[in-house]
């Protein structure tokens, strides 16, 4: 896989960033010149992906989420969220549809979204020290 | 602001504007819960039509709202989800508690892209 651009991105893990944190990704994406409704998937998984952190990850104070964009040979774009939070005990579970430890008003659906709107999600964890959340979706020219 | 109220015959209109995140979701929650308190409607409508964007957030506000509605005795409808949304609301599920509605032509609201 050859990596033909990149952008980071650091940010405080503060609810008012979700906006931003999905506005950034989209705004570097644009030079594949996605679809409308690729644009939207790649939007709405990133905002899945910035919510955990907030709403998980730093469930009590405010830390750092890193992202990383790569635009990548044959129309691959590849987002890292990472954060440096408590971590995820169990991943499988976690990613379970309508599994969430968020209480009523989240409906347990964040991973199920990333994985149904980008082709690959790749988790990996450990508690006290932070999760990585890896999803890659390829712009093919048909969608 | 992203939440727009209007009121009759025991309807409680809500038309949701811009984008639904976990943010946004936060404040749309209290108003619209403020409002079910002082007016105790029968029904609540959420009206998507001018919502740009929306997570998993709305769909955990669509719900909360339907088991506030149910603890009341009340009906919730959602309606006029546009186009480029229905793919999350279909991934969600939640088209199973017959709240859906598309009707945006009768209810005067502004086609959706």
């Amino acid at each position: 896989m050859k990596v033909l651009n990149e952008m980071k991105l650091s940010f405080m893990s503060r609810s008012v960033n979700e906006g931003f944190a999905r506005g950034a990704v989209s705004a570097f994406l644009m030079q594949l010149d996605p679809t409308v409704a690729q644009l939207a998937d790649v939007k709405t998984a990133v905002s899945e992906a910035v919510t955990n952190c907030i709403v998980h990850a730093y469930p009590n104070s405010a830390g750092i989420i890193y992202i990383t964009a790569k635009i990548a040979e044959g129309r691959e774009f590849i987002v890292s969220v990472r954060d440096k939070g408590c971590g995820i005990p169990d991943i499988k579970q976690a990613m379970e549809p309508l599994f969430t430890t968020g209480g009523e008003e989240r409906a347990g659906l964040g991973f199920a979204v990333m994985q149904s709107f980008t082709d690959k999600v790749r988790v990996t964890s450990k508690p006290g020290k932070g999760t990585t959340v890896t999803m890659i979706k390829r712009l093919r020219e048909d969608d | 602001m992203n939440v727009k109220f209007s009121f009759a015959a025991g309807e409680l209109t809500a038309n949701l504007s811009g984008d639904i995140d976990h943010h946004t979701a936060r404040d749309m929650r209290r108003r619209i819960d403020g409002e079910i308190e002082r007016l105790h409607p029968s029904l609540l409508i959420l009206d998507f039509s001018t919502v740009q964007f929306m997570d998993s957030s709305a769909i955990g506000l669509i719900m909360g709202r339907y088991r506030l509605m149910q603890l009341t005795g009340g009906y919730i409808r959602v309606s006029n989800i546009p186009k480029h949304l229905k793919r999350l609301i279909e991934l969600s599920g939640i088209g199973a508690l017959g709240v859906l509605e598309y009707k945006g032509k009768e209810r005067g609201n502004n086609e959706s892209a």
